[in-house]
């Protein structure tokens, strides 16, 4: 493989731009944008996966990596072990029940002859299911609540340690993907996105209602670190000296120390997962997929189980966005679902993947990279756009102040419009696929 | 009387709100199964499109009140609804032309529109924002009530009472009239038989001298004026805020995809199912039940299957029920 100078420029120029950040804005900013956008190229890896690849199209990015934020309380924040006497069982017992009533239903439907009799059957299944959830599900999840409800109020987590959250992310994001596949996958491609596109929003009502679970709109905030914070740096001595060796603040030396191990971690695991990727698209396995997304018919005619490999394709793509999730929360510290919004999570990450090139890996990565760090620069561009263009409404012109307090919304426009001129000039990307 | 007391409930709270939600969703759906029908790609920018016709409507309404200028009982923006209708359909014919005629000359798979629509998404999503800025507006003016609680109450004598509110009696009409309207032009004029036709069989058409340009044109015209309506009733009803706006995306394809893609009449019967599916899922029965059962039969809590917060379940649940036993939808419409 020779070495593409084109694509190595293309990183060179967004770190070059990532450094203009660091000397002219701040470093830690630079470092922050540099974060995000690690994590935003693995989501993009994991949409790629499954458009580039397969070319499934899946408007539920944002529940996936909502799963994946989950995780992270599930895993790592400690148990609320008042709240586990007083309600584990009972939860767990509904939604052993509901999981079984559906089960049921699924058996009843397809061993039974279609009929009248089939369908009175069915009914009465999911009738007396329902019935037994509510009769366990809802007192336990009302005893749940009333405990601490100002601190606690739910189940708390394994309070094991938060990297391994990243795994278990990647995991219930599967198993949700599995889910929705064995539903929506075989379907056309416009009703797999709707369908796609319904499930993130359930996820996301189910988080924010659900207060036994995750506090709900309450929000689960203090979730344990990987890293030291800021604070617990400052007091190590060579964290200062370092500081003033540097010149620099002993604050913002200390917030560079910890945005830089956050972004050695996410790069690590970002390099697995490319590596990964790269293995796997170049190899049978990756054909066999380039192959059903380009002709569905003629890769089954070859023999190739094109539903399966499709819910395979899905159920990964799905994994990294949950690992790529679980990160997210990580880096913020805290499970906050009212911020979830399609936009940012679904179709931005969309964005990414078009403007970086699908189909190829290092597209992806770079896209999301790129992209982000636009979504984050072009509020202030949009913000010093308005102001120039208003200047001549004088200072006290309410229009003025209007446009100024929504200007932060151009960057919805800038994305915009970036998706519509690549798909226009570039459609294969900034780096197409090979 | 108890039996009654139910009924009034019942129609109180879930027939006439229901009612009423269906009617805008019917008419979003409508713009929807219109895109698919003619130009054959899942129109995801419709949510938006629906608060940009929105947004010019509430704008001209304020523009109107400061001058003084009202509609007696009616609201307002039904004076300002021509202007959001005329500066939606200039706005949809210049996505056409800038964007998405491209593609459609390029004979792209229709996954590639539904993308270049995620793209006039944002940018629409963009300018509404950047225009009226996210919050929630209300706008509604006129008298609120046809009749209110008070009224029915003394009116009857009955313990439960029943409220109609003109933003309600007025989406049940003006929708009435719409669809009557749209399948009058599509049954009995020759533009409207001549996209029938084209959507019924895309080469047949071409091959019978039909313009295609001139449907599409026609297609985008109406959408924008089917799409500004149903915003402004959906408004009018329960306020406008973007975002809701683009939530609304889900139950308005749920509504289109259950009634049947590209069938009209599809997508009316689909907005009013998944209406009053999600009322009577979320909607708490004690209160009707109460009438009805003896008290020692009545079991506690509020007797509601879903919260409110779940409503996108029951569109999505229908969806799949329906993509799963009858792909097609419930009227047959297409299935590419």
């Amino acid at each position: 493989m020779s070495v593409n100078w084109r694509n190595i420029g293309l990183y060179a120029a967004f770190f070059a731009a990532l450094a203009m950040v660091g000397m002219f804005q701040s470093w830690p900013l630079a470092l922050t944008i540099l974060n995000m956008g690690l994590i935003s190229a693995i989501m993009a890896l994991g949409v790629n996966m499954q458009w580039g690849y397969a070319g499934l199209f899946n408007v539920g990015v944002m529940g996936f990596t909502a799963i994946g934020g989950l995780a992270v309380v599930i895993v790592s924040m400690p148990p609320v072990t008042e709240a586990w006497s007083a309600g584990l069982f009972g939860t767990l017992l509904g939604l052993m029940i509901g999981a079984a009533t559906i089960f049921a239903a699924i058996i009843v439907w397809k061993r039974m002859e279609p009929g009248r009799l089939r369908v009175a059957a069915l009914v009465g299944t999911l009738l007396v299911g329902f019935i037994l959830n509510r009769y366990f599900f809802v007192p336990a999840v009302d005893a749940i609540e009333s405990i601490n409800p100002a601190t606690t109020g739910y189940l708390g987590g394994l309070g094991l340690p938060v990297l391994l959250s990243w795994p278990v992310g990647g995991v219930l994001a599967a198993g949700a993907a599995w889910i929705v596949g064995k539903v929506a996958l075989g379907l056309r491609s416009d009703y797999l996105a709707i369908a796609t596109l319904g499930i993130s929003e359930i996820i996301i009502a189910i988080l924010k209602n659900e207060g036994w679970l995750s506090r709900g709109v309450r929000n689960v905030t203090n979730l344990p670190r990987p890293v030291a914070t800021p604070v617990e740096m400052r007091e190590h001595q060579w964290v200062l000296t370092l500081a003033e060796q540097l010149g620099l603040q002993a604050t913002t030396m200390s917030s560079i120390l910890v945005q830089g191990s956050y972004a050695l971690l996410f790069a690590a695991v970002l390099a697995v997962l490319i590596w990964l990727s790269e293995k796997a698209l170049n190899s049978p396995w990756g054909r066999m997929m380039r192959a059903i997304r380009d002709n569905e018919t003629a890769a089954r005619a070859m023999g190739k189980d094109v539903t399966r490999r499709h819910l395979n394709i899905f159920i990964l793509g799905s994994a990294v966005c949950g690992l790529a999730g679980a990160m997210m929360v990580t880096l913020d510290g805290q499970l906050n679902p009212g911020t979830y919004e399609p936009l940012r999570f679904t179709f931005l990450i969309w964005v990414m993947v078009i403007v970086g090139g699908s189909g190829n890996n290092w597209g992806a990565v770079l896209g999301g990279m790129v992209v982000w760090f636009l979504w984050v620069q072009v509020e202030p561009a949009g913000r010093w756009l308005i102001d120039m263009l208003t200047s001549g409404l004088g200072p006290d012109s309410d229009l003025r102040a209007h446009l100024m307090a929504n200007a932060a919304h151009t960057r919805l426009l800038t994305m915009g419009i970036a998706l519509l001129l690549m798909l226009r000039f570039r459609p294969h990307g900034l780096i197409p696929e090979r | 009387m108890d039996f009654l007391n139910a009924l009034v409930a019942l129609t109180n709270f879930v027939v006439i709100p229901a009612l009423a939600y269906g009617s805008q969703l019917a008419l979003g759906a409508l713009g929807v199964t219109l895109i698919y029908g003619i130009l054959r790609f899942s129109n995801f920018s419709h949510g938006d499109v629906m608060a940009f016709g929105t947004m010019w409507v509430i704008l001209t309404t304020w523009l109107l009140q400061a001058a003084g200028i009202g509609f007696g009982v009616l609201p307002t923006a039904l004076l300002a609804l021509p202007v959001g209708i005329v500066a939606t359909i200039l706005y949809m014919l210049a996505a056409d032309k800038f964007v998405f005629s491209f593609y459609r000359r390029q004979r792209v798979k229709p996954v590639v529109l539904v993308m270049v629509s995620i793209g006039v998404m944002f940018i629409t999503n963009g300018i509404v924002r950047l225009i009226i800025g996210p919050g929630r507006q209300s706008f509604d003016d006129g008298g609120r009530f046809i009749f209110s609680v008070r009224e029915f109450r003394e009116w009857s004598g009955l313990a439960e009472g029943l409220a109609l509110r003109t933003t309600q009696f007025l989406t049940m009409v003006i929708a009435l009239a719409v669809m009557i309207a749209l399948f009058w032009f599509l049954n009995r004029t020759r533009t409207g038989k001549s996209m029938r036709a084209f959507s019924d069989n895309e080469d047949l058409a071409l091959l019978s001298g039909i313009n295609p340009d001139r449907v599409v044109r026609v297609t985008w015209v109406l959408t924008a004026t089917l799409a500004t309506i149903a915003g402004v009733l959906y408004g009018l009803d329960k306020g406008f805020q973007p975002f809701t706006y683009f939530q609304l995306l889900l139950p308005i394809f749920a509504s289109a995809i259950v009634g049947g893609l590209g069938n009209p009449l599809g997508a009316i019967a689909g907005g009013y199912i998944i209406a009053f599916a999600e009322m009577t899922i979320t909607y708490a029965w004690r209160r009707v039940l109460g009438h009805i059962l003896p008290e020692e039969w009545l079991p506690d809590g509020l007797i509601q299957v879903l919260s409110v917060d779940y409503k996108f379940a029951v569109s999505f649940a229908l969806l799949v029920l329906v993509l799963i036993f009858r792909p097609t939808g419930v009227f047959r419409g297409k299935s590419v």
